[in-house]
C-alpha cells in the first residue's frame, strides 16, 4: 500500500484458536488506512467475525498484536477502545427509548446534558428520525431499529466503526436502501468503517477495499474491480461474481500467457497468474460476459465448441448454460440481440473468449465454494 | 352480511366454529372439574367455616328461639320460658352427646362456659319439671351472670364474626364491643406480622444468593450449564422430608457443624451454638427449599437477553460495571418479578418446614392454622387465620400487579 496514508488498524501475525487444536485466525497481516470502508467478506466460518471480535476486545488474540492508531490494543478493555459497533441483531437496548439508547455511550462519557441533547438531534437527524426520540426499539420497524443502531454507534464520534453483518436481518429492498444510506454516511463523516458481511453485492456496492477471507487466511485484499477483474486464486474468482471454471493442466508458458490443455480435451491460451510452471495443474476462471457465441468461420484466440444445454430468458439477456469441455455449468450472457435469436437448446455453437480474459490461477479452488 | 344461501354471515360463523368449541371445551372438562371438586370448593367450604355459627343454633335451638324475646341491656335474668327451653335443650344434648361440642364453642368466646355446661349437664337429669329458673339457678351461680345469657343471644346467630376477631387478637366483651384479648393471650397478629417479613427476609436471601446463580446458568457453555442446572434442579427431586430433616442432623447443637466447630476450636463444647428450631433454622431451611422457585424463572428471563447487549454496552464505553446495572439488570425485572412473588406467596403459607424446625421463634401462621386443625379442632378460627392469609397474598398480588405489571412476570 502506499506509505502517505495513515493505518489506523494494524493486525500483526495475528492468529486465533478457539479450543488450542484448530487456527480459525491462521496469521493475519492486515493494514486498514484512514477513512476508508473495509469490508472483510467470505463464507461463514472463515474467521471475519472472529477478526472483529478481537478488534472490539471481545475475544482475545492467541498470538500477535493488534494496533490502534500505532497503540498496542491486546490489553485495553473493550470499553476503552473507543470503537463504535453496529451488531448484527442491533443490541438495542429494549427498555429504552431511542433516545437514551443514543444517550447512553455520551452519559458513559459524562458528557454535558446540553451537549448530549443536541448531540442526540443532530445523529437523528443524519439517520432521518428525528421525532422518534421516545419510542422504543419494539415499536420500530427492522430499517428504523438498524438506523438507531448505526446512529448509536457513531454518537460518540469514534474514529473507527465496526459492522458485524448488520444488514443480515433485512429484506432485499431494504437491504439495498440501507447499504446506500451507510456508504453516504461513511463519505460524509469520513469516519473508518470496518465491515463484515457474508454477501458479495453488499461488499461491491459499499467498499473501498475488500478482504477475502477463507479458512482464517485473506485469499486477497484489493478494491472491488481488481477482485472482480483479476482475481488472484479460485477461491476468490469463484466466491466474488459469477464464474466460468476449467480444469486443465499447463502445457507450455509463452510470456505472460500460458497454454493449458483442458481435462475435457482441446486448448486454450491464458493470462499467466498463479500457476506453477509447465505441467502443473491450473483452474481457468472465466466471466460469462466475456464469453461470446461466434457464427462459424470467424476466427479468435480461444476458440471452443459446447453444447447449448438450457436457455433462460431474462429480458434484457439470455443466460445460456452450454456443456464445454466436460464442465456442464458453463454459463454464457447472450445479449438479446437479433443475431442471438437463433439460439437453441441441444446444437453445438462456436465460443470464444480473449485470452487476457482467461485467467490461470491455482488447482485449488474446488477445496470450498460452490461448484 | 349474508352468505350466498342467504343465512346471516355471523350465524353461519357460529356454525362453523361450534364443533371446535366443543372439543376445546372437551379438553378442559377434566381440569374444569379437578378445580372444582380440589380448589374451589374446598377454599368456599373454608371461608363459609369461618364465619359459621349454626352450632348453638343448631344444638340449643329451643333457647336460640326462646332468648330472641329477652333484652339483652336490661339487669333482669331470662324468664322460666327461656329456662325450661335451656333444659330441655341441655337433656336433649346430653343424650346425643352433642353438648361438649356447644360447650366447646362458647368456651372460645368465654373461658369456664365448658365446665359450666359439664357440670349442668350431670345435674338437669334431676330436673324433672318446673320451676325450672329456680332449679338451674341453684345447679350454679353462673347462670344467674346476665353476661352468659348475652354471650348465648350473641351467639344463637347463624354467622359470628368471633373467629375473624379472634385470629387479629380480637374479641368481643361481655358488652358486646370489640376490643383487644388480654395481653398474654395476642399471638396472631405476632404471628402474622413474623410470617410477613421473615417470608420477604427470605425473598431477598433467595434473590441474592439466586441471581448470580441464574447468571451463571445463562451465561456458561451448555454443557457447564446443564450440570449446574442438575445441581439447581437436584433439591426438587429429594423428598421435601428428607431435606429439612438433614438441616436438622447439620445444625442441631450435637449436629455436624457444631461438632465441627468444636473440633476446630472455634467454640468450646459448652458454648455450642443454637442453629435450629428458631429463626435462623427457618431461615436457611426455608432459603434452601425455595432457591429453584427463583433461579428458574430468572434464568428464563436471562436466557432471553441476547450477549450482543452487553457487548454493545462496552463498545459503547460502559465499564462492565455499568453495562451490568444499566444495561443487564433492568431486563431481568421480569424474572426478578415473576421468582420474587413465586418465592414470598410459597413461603407465606409454608408449613412443614417451619414446623419442623422453626422451634418457638420461627414459626409461622400457618403452623398454628394446622394446629387449630388438628389439635384443638377449632375449625373456624382455623379458616378465618386461612382465609385472612388467602386475603394477604390476594392484595400483595394486586399490589404486585400495580407496580410491576403482571403482564410482565415471566415464569418461563
Amino acid at each position: 500500500m502506499v506509505e502517505a496514508k495513515s493505518s489506523i488498524v494494524r493486525f500483526e501475525r495475528v492468529q486465533k484458536t478457539y479450543d488450542g487444536e484448530t487456527l480459525v485466525i491462521k496469521e493475519l497481516n492486515l493494514d486498514i488506512e484512514t477513512g476508508e470502508f473495509l469490508t472483510m467478506l467470505g463464507p461463514s466460518g472463515s474467521g471475519k467475525t472472529t477478526c472483529l471480535m478481537m478488534l472490539a476486545g471481545f475475544e482475545p488474540a492467541t498470538h500477535g498484536e493488534i494496533y490502534l492508531n500505532d497503540r498496542p490494543i491486546n490489553h485495553v478493555a473493550p470499553h476503552r477502545r473507543g470503537i463504535g459497533m453496529v451488531f448484527q441483531n442491533y443490541a438495542l437496548f429494549p427498555h429504552m427509548t431511542v433516545a437514551e439508547n443514543l444517550a447512553f455511550p455520551l452519559q458513559v462519557r459524562r458528557f454535558p446534558k446540553a451537549d448530549i441533547q443536541a448531540r442526540i438531534a443532530r445523529v437523528l437527524d443524519m439517520v432521518r428520525l428525528s421525532g422518534f426520540e421516545s419510542r422504543r426499539p419494539a415499536q420500530l420497524s427492522g430499517g428504523q431499529q438498524q438506523r438507531v443502531a448505526v446512529a448509536r454507534a457513531l454518537v460518540f464520534e469514534p474514529v473507527l466503526v465496526l459492522m458485524d453483518e448488520p444488514l443480515g436481518a433485512l429484506d432485499k429492498n431494504l437491504r439495498e436502501e440501507m447499504q446506500y444510506e451507510i456508504k453516504h454516511i461513511h463519505e460524509n463523516l469520513g469516519v473508518t468503517v470496518i465491515y463484515v458481511t457474508h454477501d458479495q453485492s453488499e461488499a461491491l456496492t459499499m467498499s473501498s477495499r475488500i478482504a477475502v477471507f477463507n479458512d482464517g487466511v485473506i485469499q486477497q485484499l484489493a478494491t472491488p474491480s481488481v477482485l472482480y477483474e483479476k482475481p488472484e486464486n479460485a477461491f476468490v474468482a469463484q466466491f466474488i461474481g459469477e464464474n466460468n471454471r476449467l480444469r486443465g493442466t499447463v502445457a507450455s508458458e509463452a510470456g505472460q500467457f500460458c497454454d493449458v490443455t483442458l481435462d475435457g480435451g482441446g486448448t486454450v491460451r491464458a493470462l499467466k497468474v498463479n500457476v506453477d510452471g509447465a505441467g502443473a495443474p491450473t483452474t481457468l476462471s472465466l466471466r460469462p460476459e466475456r464469453v461470446t457465441i461466434e457464427p462459424a468461420g470467424e476466427t479468435a484466440e480461444n476458440i471452443c465448441s459446447g453444447r447449448v444445454e438450457e436457455l433462460i430468458y431474462l429480458g434484457d439477456h439470455i443466460r445460456a448454460r452450454l456443456s464445454v469441455a466436460g464442465n456442464d455449468e458453463f454459463i454464457v450472457k447472450v445479449p438479446n440481440a437479433h443475431r442471438h435469436a437463433s439460439l437453441v437448446q441441444g446444437t453445438n455453437v462456436r465460443l470464444c473468449w480473449a485470452a487476457e480474459d482467461c485467467r490461470a490461477l491455482d488447482a485449488s479452488g474446488n477445496v470450498s465454494g460452490p461448484v | 352480511m349474508r352468505t350466498a344461501d342467504g343465512v346471516p354471515l355471523k350465524i353461519s360463523l357460529q356454525r362453523a366454529l361450534v364443533r371446535s368449541r366443543i372439543r376445546a371445551l372437551l379438553l378442559v372438562v377434566p381440569l374444569l372439574a379437578f378445580i372444582a371438586i380440589a380448589f374451589v370448593l374446598p377454599i368456599g367450604d373454608m371461608l363459609f367455616r369461618s364465619v359459621d355459627n349454626r352450632i348453638v343454633e343448631s344444638i340449643l335451638p329451643r333457647t336460640a328461639v326462646a332468648i330472641q324475646d329477652w333484652n339483652p341491656n336490661g339487669t333482669e335474668l331470662p324468664d322460666e320460658a327461656v329456662f325450661e327451653a335451656l333444659t330441655l335443650d341441655i337433656k336433649a344434648g346430653v343424650k346425643a352427646r352433642t353438648l361438649g361440642r356447644v360447650a366447646r364453642r362458647l368456651n372460645y368466646e368465654k373461658p369456664g362456659m365448658t365446665s359450666l355446661f359439664r357440670k349442668t349437664g350431670r345435674r338437669t337429669k334431676r330436673v324433672a319439671g318446673p320451676p325450672y329458673k329456680e332449679r338451674i339457678l341453684k345447679i350454679d351461680n353462673r347462670w344467674s351472670d346476665l353476661n352468659t345469657w348475652r354471650l348465648i343471644r350473641r351467639e344463637a346467630g347463624a354467622l359470628t364474626s368471633g373467629y375473624f376477631l379472634a385470629s387479629v387478637d380480637l374479641k368481643t366483651n361481655d358488652r358486646g364491643e370489640v376490643v383487644w384479648q388480654s395481653e398474654e393471650r395476642r399471638i396472631y397478629l405476632t404471628l402474622f406480622y413474623r410470617t410477613l417479613w421473615m417470608s420477604a427476609l427470605i425473598t431477598v436471601l433467595c434473590l441474592l444468593l439466586g441471581y448470580p446463580v441464574a447468571y451463571l446458568l445463562a451465561t456458561l457453555p451448555l454443557r457447564t450449564s446443564n450440570l449446574l442446572m442438575i445441581l439447581v434442579l437436584l433439591p426438587f427431586w429429594t423428598s421435601l422430608l428428607v431435606r429439612t430433616t438433614s438441616w436438622i442432623a447439620l445444625l442441631q447443637t450435637e449436629g455436624v457443624l457444631n461438632d465441627v466447630l468444636v473440633f476446630t476450636g472455634l467454640i468450646s463444647d459448652d458454648g455450642r451454638l443454637q442453629l435450629i428450631h428458631n429463626q435462623f433454622g427457618t431461615f436457611v431451611a426455608m432459603v434452601h427449599i425455595l432457591l429453584p422457585f427463583m433461579i428458574l424463572p430468572l434464568y428464563s428471563v436471562m436466557k432471553t437477553i441476547p450477549p450482543s447487549l452487553m457487548r454493545a454496552a462496552r463498545s459503547l464505553g460502559a465499564t462492565p460495571f455499568t453495562a451490568f446495572v444499566r444495561v443487564y439488570m433492568p431486563n431481568t425485572v421480569s424474572g426478578v418479578g415473576a421468582g420474587s412473588i413465586m418465592v414470598f406467596i410459597l413461603s407465606i403459607g409454608y408449613y412443614i418446614t417451619p414446623a419442623l424446625v422453626g422451634g418457638r421463634t420461627g414459626t409461622f401462621i400457618s403452623n398454628f392454622i394446622a394446629v387449630h386443625v388438628s389439635e384443638t379442632l377449632n375449625w373456624g378460627l382455623a379458616a378465618a387465620l386461612g382465609s385472612l392469609l388467602l386475603a394477604l397474598v390476594l392484595a400483595l398480588y394486586l399490589l404486585y400487579d400495580r407496580l410491576v405489571g403482571i403482564d410482565n412476570m415471566k415464569l418461563g
